[in-house]
This record gives C-alpha cells, structure tokens and sequence, in this order.
C-alpha cells in the first residue's frame, strides 16, 4: 500500500495494557508525512494511552502489535530517544517542575535533542531568540518563560506552553493530547493557528486526540478515526466529526 | 625578548624553591600514633606555638578525656579507635600514578564532567611529574595569589592559615578562640580544640568590605583540607566578609575521621557570609570506607544588626553530623541558614541548624532541603529558641525532603522551645518524591534519566543553590547531578 510506504507513524494491530488491564485492542493507523489526523471518542476509549505509548511512558505495557516512525521501531527506543528523533507529545495535564525556569528546561532538553542528532547546540542567545520568537507567536509574554515549568500557570496558559514547546523543538510529528481542553475561544484558534503554523509541513505530521469537533475547525484533518473501545472504529473524513458533535458516540456504536 | 627572559628566570626559581619543598616533603614526621598529653606537646611544639596556646590546648584534653561520644543523631557510628590513628603528620604524600590512567575511573569521569582541565587533574590525581608540568599554573597561582594578598592586606583583612596567625597576632588570637565554640561544648569539638591541625584565621577591620570573596583565593589553593580543621572568623563593626570552603572535585583521604570547628563572631553592622559545599568520599555503594564529618559551625552575632548567612551544599562523606548555627544576641541581629543535603547509596546525614534568639528583634531563616537516595538516610534537625527577654522574634522554617526510590528515608526533627509571647514562628514541611510525571515530563522533551532526575532535584534546591557565590553555584548543580548517577532507572 502506498499510504502505508509513505507514513510517516505506523501504527499496526497495537495492543497495550495499564496496571494490567488491556486498553488499546488492535489499534491500527497509517499517518503519511504532510497529513494532520484527528482521533475522536469517548471517555475512557483509550485516546491518552495511545498517546503515552506513543511517547514511551513507563507502566504503558505494549503485549502485541508494533508502531513504527519513518520506517524505525518505534516502541525500542527509550521516551528521550523518541523526542530525538522528532517525536513530540503535547500533554493533555503539563507537569510543574519547581524551581526549573522554562527557558533552562527548554534549553537543555533542545540542546539533548541536538546533542543525539549531531547537531551543534545552541548558544544561550540563540536559544533566546529562537524562544522569544515562538512565545510571541503564541501570544505569550517571553518573560512568562522565565517562571518555573508551568507553576502558577493557568489551565489555558500551559497548553499554550505546550504550542510555544512545539515550536521551538520543531518535531516532525506531534502527538497532541487534548490541546483543545481548557481553552477558550480565542485561545483556541490562537492555539489552532499555531499548530498549523508549526507543523503544516510536506514532510511533517500530526495526530490530534480531541473530544470537541471545535478545534477541527482550526486545525482541519486530512483524516478524522473514531476510536472506541481501543481499536479504531471508524475513519472518515471532517464530515465524520461534525456527525459525532451533533449525534454523540453512542449513535455511531 | 626581556620579557621572555625573565620568565624563564622566575620559572627556573620557582622550580628551584620547589625542589626545597620537595626535600622537605622526604623529611616529614608523624607523631607517635594515638592519643595523649605528649601528642598533644608534639603538635604544638612542632608548629611553634606559644606556652598560652598549648595550655588552652591541654585544657581541652583534659576535659575530653571526661567526656562521650554523641548518641542522640539518628547515625549509626561505627566505634571508633581513637588510639588507632595518627594526629599529626606533615602534608601528605599520596600515591604517585604514573599518568591519569592509572586513577580510578570512576573520579576520572567524575573530573571530566565537573569540567576540571587536564593539568588541573593531573594536580588533583598526584601524577607522576605533574607538577613540573604544572609549572605554569603554579607559577600563576603564585602570582595571583601574591596580588591577593596585596589587596587584601591594602584594605587592612588578616588572612592567614591559624598557625601562622597564632604567631602573628598572637592577641587577636587568644581573644576569640574557644569564645563562639567553647572547648568543651561537644565532645568533637573538644577532641578539635585539642589536636586541630590547621585552618584559617580571617579578621576584617572595622568598616571594611572584603574587596574579593575569599572563595576565590581557596580555588588556587584547594589543598587546604585536614583532619582537623579549625576556623576562626572575626568581623569587625560595619565590616563585610563572604567566605567559601570546599571543593566539588572528589576528595579522598586516608583519614576516616574528620573533626573541624569553625567559629564566627560578627560585632555591631558586620555581615559574614559562609558558604560551604563538601564532598568528601562518600564510601562505596556497599558503604564501604567513607569519611566521618563530624563538625561544630557556630556563629556569634554579638553586635546589634548583626547578620551571619550559613549556605551549605553537603553531597560527600560516609556519615555527616553538622549543625551550623546562630547565636543572635545583638538587638535585631539576624541568623540564616541555607543547605542542601543529598545522600546516596549507604550515607547517613544528620544536619541542620540551631538560631538561638537572645536579643530584640532577631531574626532568622532556615531552609533545608534534603535530597535521598539509594538506601541512605537524611535528617534534618532543626532547633529553634527564643530565650525570655527576646521580644519581637521572628522565624521561619522551611524544610523540604525530596525522597528518590523506596529504599531510603527522610527525617524532620525540629525543636521549638519559644519563652517569650510575642515571637512569630513559622515552620513549613514537606516529603515528596520525584514524581514520575515530572520525569516523564521531562524526558518526552529529551533529556535521558540522568538528567532528568538532575534538572528535576537542582530545581528542587534553587533556593539554596542561588544563595552561592556564582561560579560555585554552577559546579554545585553539576555536583549534585553526578551523586545521583545511578539511582534511577
């Protein structure tokens, strides 16, 4: 299948467990490089653990299937390993980290990913200019990054981080776990704006995990899957989406 | 050309006076091992001390003789054979290596990630011809140090190492001596006055600022470690002095038993900042070896507004048993203390400090945090006072712990005895543990275990951290890193 030459995340009949307990049951995906793809569902469906077992969170037991990115295995390499090779997660909760500035978190993590790349690592100026940038295409005030990794942060404020974290790492495919969420309206289509600023790209993509249609407004998939139960129910296009908005999951079930 | 010339002429001399301390070096004598009145003679006789400085160190003699060991910190001590040890040998011969090779990787890698130069490692390691390879930089620490000395000596601050101040201001000396730490004020202490070694004796007139942290003078000259440190700081009225001891390069030693004392007294205005960050051999994972720290910190602030500033960064030795503390007697003198303790593998710590308020309007600040891991265990203990007649004291303590791994433990032990109505004190504590979001977290972003967990336990003692001198900071987050490798993962 072309498609599935093409792809830049594969993933195949994956099935995982948490504590024990199976959640994803024969999940299947393909996304090519330069699609963005939305999955939907309901609570409790498996969307965030695909999304942890994407980026290699510990206690997330993949127990058969595989997922592969740009032709590697994907599930051999260790969380930090995946973020070099251009995988990014955008968390549905961002973690505080006391007492870390968000510019020397940043930094160091970007400069790890460059350090396993071969890359040169960026100067303390570089970097500035780099975050100052992507803050403020964000709409966020650079000196909001000098606090402490997301403490006192409001809700709509860390996932806006999150986009301002994606811009400067640059990844090749983001795994964006209810970005959506917390936001409000003009915060959305800011957020909304700023993923396809960063990731709309020929040789880049994106799987968005959402509730709402709402952001599939902004941020229009090539491809929408319904997943229920922990296996893809559904694939359709945003057509798909609106449907599910008006009528629920139930309806489709 | 002439410039040229003369180098190599200083260069040559300086080789040549080497070559003198080299000799000397062979000629080096011990005391008789163990522990009596003679040893004691024989330290004070072989450094030349007046009749007045060997009678004060008798008389401490003496009264250890009666005294005991310290039970009540949450160590398990080894006993120890205070007969089965030397008390006074002339600087040290470490084994030569023949190069860097032949050191334990394990402190090589240790080096290369502190940043240390080669030359520099070289120094630290004793290899063999070392030192006439570090001509230069002996050369330049000389110089440096020279110009040191001429500053410090424009501005009026006495800094010499005890003995030579023992002769020198012979007065100033025998003022202050015993007058923060007296001898018999814990049985280390007591061991201390009598057979301490060497140290450091800092007076600083009144009105005057050090011109230089006095930290950077220790850089160049950071074989200035002993079994038995002793300490003395004076600050003047007015005066202002930040001091730094330590090193973050790993230090060994064939002494398991360390035993220092060091005291501050800081008259009406003066300001004394005291920073310390120690790693001393730890032992082994299995606990094996280690240094005993066994240390009495104590600063007077016998002037009113007064202000002493303890910031301890402690990540070395087996055992650690350290309190330095305040005694604010001046009117609205005030007493801080910053410190960060990390233990691994099988270290015990029992740390922390004591603000003792006697005067009006005294203030102090506490803030620990502890840092465990491996199968370690960290205490902190804490004693806060407040005697009758102090009127409008304040305090606040925050004590954080930080466990890493199930295996380890976290201790808070304050003590708050207030007598006077009108003191506020407030005291915050909390236990967590490196949460494994913040861990994963981190590392989606790209940073392996290792550094993770480091960026994770800096930002957990920033507080403290900041409160260092600049450059000692930045090796200080490195340090604290390193001590952690392995106890993740």
């Amino acid at each position: 299948m072309s498609e599935e030459f093409n792809a830049l995340l594969t993933v195949d009949d994956l099935h995982a467990t948490v504590a024990g307990k199976p959640i994803l049951n024969g999940l299947s995906l393909h996304v090519p490089a330069g699609e963005v793809h939305a999955i939907m569902g309901p609570n409790g469906s498996g969307k965030s653990t695909l999304a942890y077992v994407l980026a290699g969170r510990p206690g997330y037991e993949v127990s058969e299937g595989g997922a592969t990115f740009e032709g590697r295995d994907l599930l051999a390499l260790e969380p930090h390993e995946r973020a070099a090779a251009g995988l990014f997660l955008g968390f549905q909760y961002p973690v505080e980290i006391p007492g870390v500035s968000y510019l020397q978190f940043l930094r160091e993590s970007l400069n790890a990913q460059r350090r396993a790349r071969g890359e040169a690592e960026l100067s303390g100026g570089e970097f500035i200019k780099l975050a100052r940038g992507q803050a403020e295409a964000l709409g966020m005030d650079i000196e909001m990054l000098k606090r402490p990794v997301n403490v006192g942060f409001s809700g709509g404020e860390k996932k806006r981080a999150e986009m301002v974290q994606m811009g400067i790492m640059q990844p090749k495919f983001a795994v964006l776990d209810e970005t959506d969420s917390g936001l409000d309206i003009d915060a959305l289509r800011i957020v909304g704006e700023g993923i396809n600023r960063i990731m709309r790209a020929p040789d880049k993509g994106v799987l968005l995990i959402t509730h709402y249609e709402r952001l599939l407004e902004h941020v229009r998939p090539d491809r929408v899957h319904v997943l229920q139960a922990g296996r893809i129910t559904r694939s359709g296009n945003i057509e798909l989406a609106r449907d599910l908005e008006r009528e629920g999951y139930a309806e489709l079930a | 050309m002439n410039e040229a010339v003369k180098n190599r002429e200083l260069k040559e001399k300086i080789a040549q006076d080497y070559e003198w301390g080299f000799v000397s070096d062979v000629e080096q004598e011990f005391a008789p091992k163990g522990l009596s009145e003679d040893t004691v003679r024989f330290i004070s006789g072989k450094k030349g001390e007046p009749e007045w400085m060997l009678d004060w160190r008798l008389k401490a003699f003496r009264a250890w003789l009666e005294m005991e060991e310290v039970s009540w910190a949450k160590l398990d001590i080894p006993d120890i054979d205070y007969q089965d040890a030397y008390y006074y040998a002339a600087p040290k011969a470490k084994p030569k290596l023949a190069s860097l090779d032949e050191l334990d990787p394990e402190i090589r890698r240790t080096y290369e990630k502190l940043g240390i130069p080669i030359e520099e490692q070289k120094v630290l390691a004793n290899v063999e011809g070392a030192r006439k390879v570090a001509v230069d930089a002996v050369f330049d620490s000389v110089s440096v140090a020279t110009t040191f000395r001429k500053e410090l000596k424009k501005a009026g601050v006495i800094f010499l190492s005890i003995s030579e101040a023992i002769r020198e201001y012979p007065e100033l000396v025998r003022k202050y001596l015993g007058s923060v730490v007296p001898q018999r004020d814990n049985y280390f202490a007591c061991l201390n006055s009598a057979v301490f070694s060497d140290g450091t004796f800092v007076y600083v007139p009144e009105g005057v600022r050090c011109p230089m942290e006095l930290s950077t003078y220790f850089r160049i000259n950071a074989e200035n470690t002993g079994q038995f440190e002793r300490t003395l700081i004076v600050a003047d009225k007015g005066s202002y002095v930040s001091y730094l001891e330590g090193c973050t390069a790993p230090m060994r030693d064939e002494n398991q038993l360390h035993a220092a004392v060091v005291e501050i007294f800081a008259h009406e205005d003066a300001e004394v900042k005291y920073s310390t960050v120690q790693n001393w051999y730890p032992g082994d994972k299995e606990g094996r070896g280690g240094i005993f720290n066994f240390v009495t910190k104590r600063a007077l602030c016998s002037g009113d507004r007064s202000k002493v500033s303890w910031t301890q960064v402690e990540t070395g030795s087996a055992i650690t048993w350290k309190y330095p503390s305040c005694i604010l007697k001046g009117e609205g003198s005030v007493g801080e203390f910053y410190s960060v303790a990390l233990t691994n593998n099988r270290q015990q710590a029992d740390t922390g400090t004591k603000m003792v308020h006697i005067g009006a309007n005294t203030r102090s600040t506490i803030v620990s945090k502890g840092i465990s891991a491996g199968r370690s265990n960290n205490t902190y203990r804490g004693l806060v006072r407040v005697l009758p007649r102090a009127e409008n004291v304040r305090n606040f303590t925050q004590c954080d712990s930080l466990l890493l791994g199930d295996k380890c433990g976290a201790h808070t032990v304050p003590y708050i005895e207030v007598k006077n109505p009108t003191a506020t004190i407030e005291h915050e504590a909390t236990t967590s543990k490196i949460s494994e979001d913040q861990l994963f977290y981190a590392m989606s972003r790209g940073l392996d275990a290792e550094s993770a967990v480091a960026l994770i336990v800096n930002g957990f003692a920033r507080e403290v951290l900041k409160q260092l001198p600049m450059e000692f900071a930045v090796e200080a987050q490195k340090l604290l890193g390193i001590s952690l490798e392995g106890s993740v993962g």
